[in-house]
């Protein structure tokens, strides 16, 4: 039975354990607001000071049938008191509000870990359709975890009886009352929460009156009950001074585009087609007009793209945006911009494939797809995201190469850096590089002639001459075109230098690229190689194994066309290297093609981020 | 400043151009050149964009800017031009197959938007450039090599298409015609949002005399209906003319009727039942056949309201912050522990 229970008894003072870290997830129903609940919980964490990171998990659905398993939406934040990577791998605290979310999370719960359950929802009816055939609060299924069983329901219509909300909205109530019970149970600030609440719904004062009740019910429930014996605190972590805002991928993505733009002076136009996981970048940069910020929401992926080419080609700082499906409709219009030499962002999020696949999961399976899914020869720079706070700073420099180097660029993020978050130590924005752009403004050829594919002698760049421009008329297009003149041209040697110029310029672009740096033990036998979203677990991998005395060495690629010049020295130097991939080995395959490097791979095509003792134990195994 | 004077030559480009000798395309680039020409409009400030097919290779012979792009997706690159530089003049140059099959979707879009692009669709009723196979707009039962037992495909009548998409500007004119053709570029050039005009283009390799009925000296008398505003739509020398018979448009012989009772044409209607009675008038070049404009009406632009909506921003929340943004979510700052700050 269950060692933990509320209890009328009179309250005695519950001991307060300290931690280094906790890993708390809230799951429930789609409809029982647990986004909300886990996102308010980890504002409250960073404004306290705490080093986080979070991992959202929803259904496709919107709205799954009430009570199912598919239904189960659920928060998982991890927060501590030194510097972390990921959301960790096992919760220590699982809040459950129906059987559904209890059966679907009970198996990550680590043992001896606390449980706090909304008792009202476990009725015969729910039971049933999460497939238990007996109360798992009474048949000692939970026996091993400290469990907090709190009637939810009837307290929060208690909490909020005097709000003037009514009818259905009464139980909306309820994550607040979870939440406040939390922010009790581990020593949360409650003002933050209370704010947000009453700003957040200040034009239905009696729903923030409503949500603000139940959260300060259930933190009062945590006190005047004793509800557990033992609460947690996690101190403030010793982070890099500076100041931070917790933040996730889409939104710093979208923040870098708008900083590219006042950088480069070019106006944003973001063409695009709204897909999971990628509309939120969509929805932020749509609130921003005011930065001259043009948002186009087409009638297909294609027009989506189309437009950002018509864009670019007119003179702004033109992005599309989608994930993997979106991108494979784009990509004939990827190779013509590639073909043209205009600058365009691409931005795949990428999820769970093939094709519908699992829109709301995280994979990094587009990598080849990205590298060669074009027709015809058309190597573009491919630039992969690490992390949520490393987003705006790749979306610049994303941005820095499309225009410097009059080229489409590809830029990767994947569902778990669009929607998890960790804190952001906020650059100092005057300090950043402005992005140069220099528009032809006269002719470059003899008699006043412009050619418009005259390459510049460092770039290769061809010029980028603006419609409206007088002298500078000139017509582009997918064919092929004549070097310098840019007219049509089917000539056959003309076709192998254009081809070859086209290639060069965009290798040429490894000059920019700063040399990779080891992270580790430099003499280390074993070289873990990783990109995009899986850096958090992998470093975090690495530092267990050292812990116990291992030695490892990390490299981590945000460049994956070109790659950084000295990666394939790092490659040699080691005995060993591991790359670890969510897919089934994409870089491995590309790392042993182009170095010749006997690359061992860790793959998984779950629709979840690694553990980190996965990695941990492929790296002990590779090393013993 | 004083506006530029042109003549057509001004427009033209050193590329030779390569249609097949006889194809109408190249009356209706004369008949481009010339409009532009006249206008006295500073030449950098138009642009040419197209797909593809044989229509397609228009700007590259035209001394503007220009894009030739891929199959059917003009219309959204146009769109994107537009829409960050309304102060130029854009132009679609499109196909039947370009607009209507692959490119359909984008077509209907920026029509239902009203960016303000002249679409001129080039309509000679097969697919030219991959030489020979039914296009969507051949007629019914067409041989050709990719339906040697005749095409089963039901055609669009672009005019009905455009009209059921609520396209502001609607026209219609042949590439034969160059005077009713360059009418017709200055209406749409002048209206502010999207125009659509069908051209009636023949292509002599492929489909030679698809217009006859309406370019034939004999056949064009008794077939060509054309509709002026605030005039009765007769035709055949007045022999014929056009009534309203329960909402339906229906061909009569005049002395049959009241003249009083002849549809008066009207392209500025604001609802477009009456114009797309008209179009329905005709299922293609095959006898009595409307030309001109359908429909003249105005709506916001796409690109007005974005800009607006850009411009309303700035004003009430100030130029965009970088620094504010990026702190707008909350923060929080963590002291150096060496200083006594903390
Ligand atoms: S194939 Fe037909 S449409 Fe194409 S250029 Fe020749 S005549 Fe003109």
């Amino acid at each position: 039975m269950a060692d933990e229970i509320a209890t009328a008894e009179p309250p005695t003072t519950a001991k307060t354990e300290t931690l280094d870290k906790v890993v708390i997830r809230f799951a429930g129903d789609s409809g029982d607001g647990m986004q909300v609940a886990g996102s308010r919980f980890t504002d409250a964490s960073a404004l306290f000071g705490n080093d986080l990171a979070t991992l959202p998990s929803f259904p496709a659905e919107i709205r799954a049938p009430a009570g199912t398993l598919p239904g189960v939406s659920s928060f998982q934040v991890q927060i501590a008191d030194f510097d972390i990577l990921t959301a960790g791998d096992e919760p220590d605290c699982l809040v459950a509000m129906n059987p559904a979310a209890l059966k679907k999370n009970l198996k990550d719960l680590r043992q001896g870990g606390t449980l706090v359950i909304n008792t009202n929802a476990f009725d015969e009816r729910n039971l049933a359709k999460a497939g238990y055939d007996s109360n798992p609060i009474e048949d000692g299924t939970l026996e091993g975890f400290r469990v907090i069983e709190v009637p939810m329901d009837e307290l929060t219509q208690e909490a909020v009886k005097n709000t003037g909300v009514s009818g259905r909205s009464v139980l909306r109530s309820k994550n607040f009352f979870a939440l406040g019970l939390l922010a009790w149970l581990f020593h949360r600030p409650t003002e933050p929460t209370i704010e947000w609440a009453r700003k957040k719904f200040a034009r239905t004062p009696e729903v923030a009156e409503a949500n603000v009740a139940a959260f300060q019910a259930g933190y009062t429930f945590g006190e005047a009950t004793e509800a557990a014996k033992i609460t947690f605190e996690v101190k403030p972590a010793a982070l890099q001074p500076g100041t931070y805002t917790n933040i996730n991928g889409n939104m710093a993505l979208a923040w870098g585009l708008i900083a590219a733009s006042q950088l480069s002076g070019l106006p944003l136009f973001y063409g695009t087609y709204p897909i999971t996981p990628a509309s939120d970048i969509l929805h932020e940069l749509a609130r921003h007009k005011h930065f001259g910020v043009r948002t186009f929401q087409a009638e297909d992926e294609i027009a989506g793209v189309g437009s950002a080419i018509g864009a670019a080609f007119a003179g702004s700082l033109a992005v599309t945006g989608s994930s993997g499906p979106g991108i494979a409709l784009k990509s004939e219009a990827i190779s013509m911009a590639f073909m043209m030499e205009l600058p365009l962002i691409v931005v795949n999020v990428q999820r769970a494939g093939p094709s519908t696949g699992m829109p709301t999961k995280p994979e990094q399976s587009d990598l080849l797809f990205s590298l060669y899914g074009r027709h015809g020869e058309s190597p573009i720079p491919v630039l992969a995201i690490a992390s949520p706070s490393d987003a705006f700073e790749l979306t610049i420099e994303a941005a820095r190469i499309a225009v410097k180097y009059m080229t489409p660029v590809l830029l990767l993020s994947d569902n778990q850096v669009a929607n998890g978050s960790e804190p952001w130590m906020l650059p100092d924005v005057s300090s950043l590089d402005p992005i140069d752009v220099a528009f032809a403004k006269h002719a470059n050829g003899r008699n006043g002639t412009f050619l418009p594919y005259m390459r510049d002698i460092d770039t290769f760049a061809r010029p980028w001459a603006l419609p409206g421009t007088p002298g500078l008329e000139h017509r582009i297009g997918g064919l092929e075109k004549e070097a310098i003149t840019g007219n049509v041209s089917y000539d056959p040697a003309n076709h192998q230098l254009m081809t070859d110029s086209r290639a060069w310029k965009v290798a040429n672009i490894v000059n920019d690229i700063p040399d990779l740096e080891v992270a580790g033990d430099e003499d280390a036998d074993i070289l873990v190689l990783g990109w995009g979203s899986t850096f958090g677990s992998i470093r975090a991998a690495a530092r267990r194994v050292r812990l116990e005395g291992g030695k490892v060495a990390t490299v981590h690629l945000r460049h994956l066309n070109p790659m950084p010049q000295n990666l394939g020295d790092l490659l040699h130097r080691y005995e060993k290297v591991l790359i670890p991939e969510l897919n089934t080995g994409q870089l491995r395959k590309v790392i042993r093609a182009e170095y010749l490097v006997d690359a061992k791979g860790l793959n998984k095509i779950a629709g979840e981020p690694f553990k980190i003792s996965e990695i941990t134990e492929k790296i002990v195994e590779m090393t013993k | 400043m004083t506006a530029p004077s042109y003549t057509r030559a001004d427009f033209q480009t050193d590329q030779e151009v390569r249609w097949c000798p006889g194809c109408g395309d190249y009356t209706i680039l004369a008949s481009v050149q010339q409009f532009l020409a006249g206008l006295g409009r500073p030449r950098e400030e138009f642009v040419f964009v197209s797909g593809i097919g044989c229509a397609s290779r228009f700007p590259y012979y035209m001394n503007t800017y220009g894009m030739h792009s891929i199959h059917g997706r003009a219309p959204a690159i146009a769109s994107g031009i537009v829409a960050t530089n309304p102060n130029l003049s854009v132009w679609v140059i499109t196909g039947d197959g370009d607009a209507l099959s692959i490119g359909g979707n984008h077509l209907i879009h920026v029509l239902r938007r009203n960016v303000n692009m002249k679409i001129l669709l080039f309509n000679n009723q097969i697919y030219g450039l991959t030489k020979g196979q039914y296009s969507p707009t051949s007629e019914a039962g067409k041989t050709t090599k990719s339906s040697p037992y005749g095409s089963i495909d039901y055609p669009f009548n672009p005019v009905s298409l455009a009209l059921g998409a609520e396209a502001t500007f609607v026209a219609r004119t042949l590439d034969m015609d160059r005077n009713h053709t360059q009418s017709l570029l200055q209406a749409a050039y002048e209206h502010e949002g999207s125009a659509f005009i069908e051209i009636y283009q023949n292509c002599n390799v492929f489909n030679d005399k698809a217009f006859i009925q309406l370019t034939g000296k004999e056949e064009r008398v008794h077939n060509r209906i054309d509709l002026e505003d605030g005039k009765p739509v007769v035709f055949d020398e007045g022999a014929k003319a056009v009534v309203l018979r329960d909402g339906q448009a229906t061909i009569v012989d005049s002395s049959t009727v009241d003249p009083g009772a002849i549809l008066v044409h009207d392209s500025t209607r604001p609802d477009p039942a009456i114009a797309f009675a008209l179009s329905r008038l005709s299922h293609g070049p095959y006898g009595p056949t409307p030309l001109g404009i359908f429909r003249n009406v105005s709506r916001p632009t796409y690109e007005s309201q974005l800009n607006a909506q850009v411009e309303a921003a700035k004003e009430k929340r100030g130029e965009g912050d970088l620094a504010a943004l990026i702190a707008s979510q909350g923060t929080w700052t963590v002291k150096d522990p060496s200083s006594n700050g903390g």
